[in-house]
């Protein structure tokens, strides 16, 4: 087991590299860069001294070297003016356009973006689960008719059409103002009890907001699953043996309908970061996707790059926890490690 | 004394598009203390639905219209049909006073959960035993079902056992609550015959102990006259005969029974005797073919050995080798058929894919004589093995899975024409001729395979195998997976369909009585050897290898003359080392085949060699 689980890191560490070379490439197809693009600028308008920055700048990030010594500069594998200091050894680098670290302007987002998202995912399972176990115990009846209606309202509805409405109606009925995630006043204050009920509060709308997709669809792929699974014969055996129904149906359909959606974790977690931009955009919710956008239309490369690598080291790290439930769920996954 | 279980007058209607449809109408029949009734009908004769109403798990579109159902338990008569069905009388009835098991031991037992688990979960449920007393009465249960570590099989997953012990696993579940009525739905159709008859000696055995009554369902004639005390016959949802097994057995009134008495193979068939379907078929068998002789065999395998290697997950530890197949020769005669056969995990399905060179050997040589001459098959390349893919053709077991659901029936027999190149017009033509010689109406060709039978099924897939005018076909278990009433049919439509168009035919089977009805000669394998190999009537006539006559002595026969000997099939007959004496083999030994007649050549250990010289 250990030697499988060090394997997978080992082959995770390669993907990550490969994954960092392409990331790095497509950043740097477009002609020029953030800082380039600037100079030009600025030399139009003839400010000299802005100039010298940027150009000192340049020389600090090495920006002037060939590409790929830039990239073995950014992931830390090459000196740079200051040594050693790339996403291996925790430094991610430097974003011109807000002039900052990209640490500094990630920070908070990051963490924000995580916390939305996650209560999206929690959301979504509480709600699907049980409506689509009620949907297919009580198949083709007015119940599951109703389900199935809602879901599909559910599916077709955009995410960031529902927010512009609940954002109107929200306003209009209880004089809430339900942009960002705290009221604005609370922005750069430190973390009170205050700032997290308001928190709390501002979470309600963009959870069901970019939850709502996503649960119809569970509802649907579920409801298909348990289907399938209650037309088997191991569910007619559970019956036979005097089980209750609903015990009956935890134990052995439900537990085997559950490994499609154990699979899924890899894809949910980027989908985490980088799912709900138009929603955070319409909610000006402070979250990384706005940020991801405007840094790639800007060409602000270590910060776009950053933002990309995170994703991308999120989906390996759900990969490997999907794998590993999975291993811990399903028996004959595990005997086939063996 | 009363009977336990009376059932008066049952009716079960399906609910359906445009009419309900009535699977049983008004059956009536006892299964007595103590006894084994057995309940035989064809697939839609309404006998899994009396056993699904009796525990009442009807599927939710069925429910009892009228009837009783009239458990006598100790001194209390239930009315079982009255019962709510997922109500507590019912609940407490179920599992714990009748128990059921299944056709197919591994889908009825879920993968994720230990059978120690499964097992114990009804004596929990119903004697609210905590997991320390469930754990020591299911090891107990294990035991009494022939678990060879019960302690062990506690903790292990379906998947890790055999058919048979899946098996042993469902009937200690059932009877781990010491049921009153066990009803067993096909327990033994899924398992190799000498499986099965160590399952139905095992089923005799609890009964003596304990006492029940069984419920035994079955198409199979040959179970019904070895393990049945009564005979109940059903047929369409009526109950058309009834009685001891000796009255119906010995002189079946009915014309169904006959007719079922003499749709299955068996051993005491007159040579070149016929069997008579239950619903005859006819299909257009083209005039004879005359083919020009061939010098040698058409197939003949030299030596073929297969080894596969088994991935370990630790790093250190050496890969493990599994011999599916070692050193195999097989001859096959232009136009005689070849029967290969084996118990599951024989290693015959290997030999099978090798010819058909889905697989390639590790050792030895397939030659295959299109009439040019001999070629070794795995040499062939270009258009050599486009030829010889047309030249030999695969017949499925499961005519369910074998057939794609999203073409018609005219796109699946036209695919191999399309391939091999057949011409647009003459494709046409050929697949209303290949329809008529299988038995099917032209007019079928535009459906998609859902609206066939099993049997019809089955058909379409020799129809298709013969598209493009094979010369050898590979039958693997062509009539396993089919109801007994069309295996008849389906038998004597391959026999037909040999004479017309000189066919060679290599069947893969475990029923011996097919392999007798349709080889001319045999070879058994076991653990990935041929032990034994004979023309078909010397080996029927002698059977001398133990493995071969344990094979044989596992097959029940529907003449009660010749009941199955139960203490000759315990004995663990597929562990070459346990066989007697000449025939004994050392682990990893070979041994050798020697000739002890005309074409009859046996498995011989070489200590034997050793003392005779």
């Amino acid at each position: 087991m250990i030697a499988v689980i060090l394997r997978r890191i080992l082959t995770m560490a390669a993907t990550l590299l490969v994954i960092s070379a392409l990331v790095f490439v497509i950043i740097k197809l477009p002609p020029g860069d953030y800082l380039t693009n600037q100079i030009m600028e600025l030399r139009a308008t003839g400010d000299a001294s802005s100039v010298a920055k940027a150009e000192l700048l340049i020389r600090q990030y090495g920006l002037d070297r060939p590409v790929w010594q830039q990239y073995l500069m950014w992931i830390g594998l090459m000196p740079g003016a200051a040594g050693f200091s790339g996403l291996l050894q925790g430094d991610w680098g430097w974003s011109f356009e807000y002039d900052k670290p990209v640490a500094d302007v990630v920070g908070d987002a990051l963490w924000l973006t995580l916390l939305i998202n996650l209560t999206a995912v929690v959301f979504v399972h509480l709600v699907a689960i049980p409506a689509a176990i009620y949907s297919a115990t009580h198949r083709n009846t007015f119940g599951d008719a109703v389900v199935t209606l809602l879901g599909y309202v559910g599916l077709a509805v955009p995410g960031f059409l529902l927010a512009l409405i609940l954002l109107f109606y929200a306003n209009r009925w209880f004089g809430l103002s339900i942009g960002g995630l705290y009221d604005s006043a609370l922005t750069n204050q430190p973390w009170t009890w205050e700032k997290i009920r308001s928190l709390l509060g501002h979470l309600i709308v963009p959870t069901l907001v970019i939850g709502l997709g996503g649960t119809a669809a569970m509802i649907r792929r579920m409801r298909a699953n348990l289907l399938d699974e209650l037309a088997k014969p191991y569910t007619v055996t559970a019956r036979a043996k005097g089980l209750p129904p609903l015990k009956a149906l935890l134990k052995y359909p439900f537990r085997m309908s559950l490994n499609p959606f154990v699979a899924d974790i890899g894809n949910l977690l980027p989908h985490l970061v980088s799912g709900s931009v138009l929603v955070s955009l319409v909610l000006s919710l402070p979250t990384v996707g706005p940020l991801l956008l405007e840094a790639l239309r800007s060409q602000d490369q270590f910060m776009a790059g950053f933002i990309l690598m995170f994703v991308a080291a999120l989906t390996l790290v759900g990969m490997l926890i999907s794998d590993l439930t999975l291993v811990w769920l399903d028996p004959r996954i595990r005997m086939g490690l063996r | 004394m009363s009977a336990l279980l009376s059932i008066r007058d049952l009716a079960v209607a399906f609910r359906a598009e445009p009419t309900p449809f009535e699977a049983l109408h008004g059956l009536s029949l006892d299964v007595k203390r103590g006894r084994t009734l057995a309940l035989v009908g064809e697939s839609g004769s309404g006998k899994s639905v009396t056993a699904q109403a009796i525990l009442r798990i009807l599927p939710p579109s069925a429910a009892i219209t009228r009837g009783q159902i009239l458990f006598r338990d100790g001194s209390t008569e239930i009315d079982i049909a009255r019962l709510p069905a997922e109500g507590a009388a019912m609940r407490a009835i179920r599992g714990q006073r009748i128990a059921m098991i299944f056709q197919e031991p591994m889908t009825c037992l879920s993968p994720l959960h230990t059978i120690g688990d499964q097992i114990g979960e009804a004596l929990r449920i119903h004697t609210g035993a905590d997991q320390r007393e469930s754990d020591a009465r299911t090891q107990e249960a294990l035991a009494r079902v022939g678990f060879p570590d019960p302690k062990r099989a506690l903790r292990t997953y379906p998947f890790e056992l055999s058919g048979g012990l899946r098996q042993r696993a469902m009937i200690a579940m059932a009877l781990i609550l010491k049921p009153a009525l066990l009803v067993a739905d096909e327990p033994t159709t899924a398992l190799d015959v000498t499986t099965q008859a160590q399952i139905l000696a095992l089923l005799a055995r609890l009964q003596e102990e304990t006492g029940m009554a069984i419920l035994l369902i079955t198409h199979d004639l040959g179970v019904v006259a070895n393990v049945a005390h009564d005979v109940a016959v059903l047929y369409r949802g009526r109950l058309v005969e009834s009685g001891p097994r000796e009255a119906v057995m010995r002189a079946p009134g009915h014309a169904y029974l006959r007719a079922l008495l003499h749709a299955v193979p068996r051993f005491d068939m007159a040579p070149g005797e016929r069997l008579t379907p239950i619903r005859p078929a006819k299909a257009e068998i083209p005039p004879v073919q005359v083919r020009a002789p061939l010098a040698g065999p058409i197939l003949q395998v030299e030596g073929v050995s297969k080894t596969f290697t088994l991935r370990s997950g630790r790093i250190f530890q050496k890969p493990r080798l599994v011999h599916a197949v070692s050193d195999v020769s097989l001859s096959l005669a232009a136009g005689q058929t070849l029967g290969l056969v084996g118990e599951s995990g024989s290693g015959k399905t290997t030999v099978s894919k090798m010819i058909m060179r889905a697989l390639a050997p590790d050792s030895g040589r397939i030659l295959f004589d299109d009439g040019s001459g001999p070629r070794d098959v795995h040499a062939l390349g270009g258009d050599a093995l486009f030829a010889y893919r047309r030249t030999v053709q695969f017949v499925f077991q499961d005519p369910y899975a074998s057939l794609d659901p999203r073409m018609t029936v005219r796109q699946i027999l036209c695919e191999p024409m399309e391939i091999h190149g057949v011409p647009a017009a003459e494709r046409k033509e050929r697949c209303r001729a290949l329809m008529a010689m299988v038995g099917l109406e032209a007019s079928g060709l535009g459906r998609y395979p859902h609206a066939f039978s099993g049997g019809q099924r089955q058909r379409i897939g020799i129809a298709r195998a013969l598209a493009v005018e094979p010369r050898l076909l590979v039958l693997d278990e062509p009539v396993s997976a089919l109801d007994v009433s069309v295996q008849a049919q389906i038998l004597n439509l391959l026999k037909d369909l040999q004479a017309a168009l000189g066919l060679s035919y290599l069947i893969v089977s475990h029923n011996l009585a097919v392999i007798d009805y349709m080889a001319d000669t045999i070879s058994v394998m076991c653990r990935g050897r041929i032990v034994e190999e004979a023309p078909r009537a010397a080996l029927f006539r002698r059977p001398v290898h133990p493995y071969t006559r344990a094979l044989l002595a596992a097959v029940p026969d529907p003449s009660l003359d010749h009941p199955l000997d139960f203490a000759a099939v315990a004995a663990d007959r597929n562990d070459p080392t346990r066989w007697e004496a000449p025939y004994r083999l050392e682990p990893d030994e070979a041994g050798a085949m020697r000739t002890i007649e005309a074409g009859h050549r046996v498995r011989f250990g070489g200590a034997t060699e050793a003392v005779a010289a």
